[in-house]
């Protein structure tokens, strides 16, 4: 299948051109966050205090690597269920938030929030962190160390291979999917 | 009797959480290319391709196969002639995961406290671990790493007798449904049926170890996995969740005998990356 090639950040007008199904080549910066560092980023915001990194135009990868071998970048990496950060996701849009890359559908919420504030949401293929990890270049913690594997990384990726899911018109490839290979009545 | 050491065991679990983590069986790779031919959609090929390449990285890299190395669930099928010297078998079992899941680079997955300060316990520990009582004087070990993403998508109900094998049927579908592509398809089923509610799991999660795609010995169990693994294979889920026809690999289904009033089935889901080691001692 043909892959285009992006760079992160996103540029606010290549957002635009993203849609639900197409495959991308991601290159540049991404951070990651997962579960408890999503809880104390909107608790920060809570409590107007400023966040690890400014989230605008940013792009956040929910992984928890595992630890790198001595003289690895990074162990295995790959992204975990997005469903868990729903609850979060709203407010870090809000905030300026352009893209998210996980594993997984999202909910009816988040998807309203990707059309209003013009973010979109990539897959990357669950399972396969050994393979993800390659396209991973340099590791380092930015935020929140005690944390261990939750801790906010910053990642410079080359090509790292992801699908655009759920874009800023609302389409959404999970649903696609199921209408076109669901032969089993509801 | 035959004495087993506890240092024995404890090598043996390490050694075992290491390989289940770095290389899958031949059987759920064989399943896996299957998949591949088998399926239609374009994306969900993508996907498939993607997760057996990811195989051969980590075996040749001795990388874990998937960032999330999963609670370690343990089996033990202790013959009652074995006797274990030299410390405890908990103890033993337990060292062993700790050792393992440090030198073999694997993620620490597990917090104390679940329901309020979450502390990672920084070894994996402790594990869960199953125990049976069989004849014989050997220690049978099996390490099966089981992730979150799969594990949160396992269901259990209690059905009425009223409800039959139509109503298991029907349970099992709707859990795969409802779970998408978040439990990384296409997914290995355990399905449990009978016993009680704590029973009922053991035997879905059970049912996992069974070499991928070998049926049921018993003949009516064995259509009832073929039956629920087609209208799985039609909900069009698909790889992760992308479109497709390949929503699961199989479809292992494990009884036992239930009360009068009750028919307990449980779900245990397990992703497309099958990870199982075992041994006997």
């Amino acid at each position: 299948m043909d892959r285009v090639d992006i760079r992160s950040p996103i540029d606010a007008g290549e957002i635009e051109k993203l849609t639900a199904g197409t495959l991308v080549l991601i290159s540049g910066i991404i951070y990651t966050a997962r579960d408890a560092a999503h809880h104390r980023m909107v608790q920060a915001l809570d409590n107007n205090e400023e966040l690890p990194f400014d989230v605008k135009g940013q792009t956040i990868y929910y992984t928890g690597p595992t630890p790198a071998r001595p003289g690895r970048v990074i162990g295995s990496a790959g992204p975990t269920t997005s469903r868990r950060m729903d609850a979060y996701t709203p407010r870090l849009l809000a905030a300026g938030l352009r893209a998210m890359i996980g594993k997984g559908e999202r909910s009816a919420m988040v998807r309203e929030a990707l059309q209003k504030y013009r973010a979109v949401y990539f897959v990357a293929i669950g399972g396969a962190g050994a393979l993800l990890s390659r396209s991973i270049k340099k590791a380092e913690i930015i935020a929140y160390d005690d944390l261990g594997t939750e801790a906010i990384r910053r990642l410079t990726v080359e090509r790292f291979p992801a699908i655009v899911a759920d874009d800023v018109y609302g389409a959404d490839i999970f649903e696609q999917g199921k209408a076109r290979y669901r032969t089993e009545a509801k | 009797m035959r004495e087993i050491k506890a240092r024995d065991i404890t090598e043996a679990v390490a050694r075992l959480c290491q390989q289940a983590n770095y290389e899958l069986d031949e059987k759920v790779l064989a399943a896996l290319r299957l998949a591949e031919q088998n399926e239609t959609s374009p994306l969900g090929r993508e996907a498939l391709g993607q997760i057996i390449e990811n195989t051969r990285v980590a075996k040749r890299q001795q990388l874990p196969l998937c960032q999330d190395c999963g609670t370690t669930v343990v089996f033990l099928e202790i013959g009652q002639d074995a006797h274990i010297v030299d410390g405890d078998l908990t103890e033993a079992v337990t060292e062993g995961v700790r050792q393992g899941y440090t030198q073999g680079y694997l993620r620490k997955s597990i917090v104390s406290q679940p329901f309020s300060a979450r502390i990672n316990t920084r070894d994996n520990t402790p594990p869960v671990i199953h125990t049976e009582i069989v004849s014989g004087d050997r220690i049978k070990v099996a390490v099966l790493p089981k992730g979150a993403g799969s594990e949160n998508m396992s269901r259990m109900a209690m059905l009425k007798p009223s409800d039959g094998r139509q109503g298991v049927i029907d349970f099992a579908v709707r859990t795969v449904d409802e779970a998408g592509g978040s439990p990384c398809p296409p997914l290995t089923v355990g399905l449990g049926i009978g016993s009680t509610a704590e029973g009922v799991m053991i035997l879905a999660k059970k049912a996992l170890l069974r070499p991928t795609g070998q049926p049921s010995d018993d003949a009516e169990t064995a259509e009832l996995e073929k039956e629920v693994l087609s209208r799985i294979n039609a909900l069009g889920i698909g790889p992760l969740g992308l479109g497709g026809n390949v929503t699961a690999l199989a479809v292992h289904a494990e009884t036992r005998p239930t009360h009068i009033a009750s028919l307990p089935v449980a779900v245990n889901l397990q992703c497309h990356s099958v990870r199982h080691k075992e041994v006997t001692l």
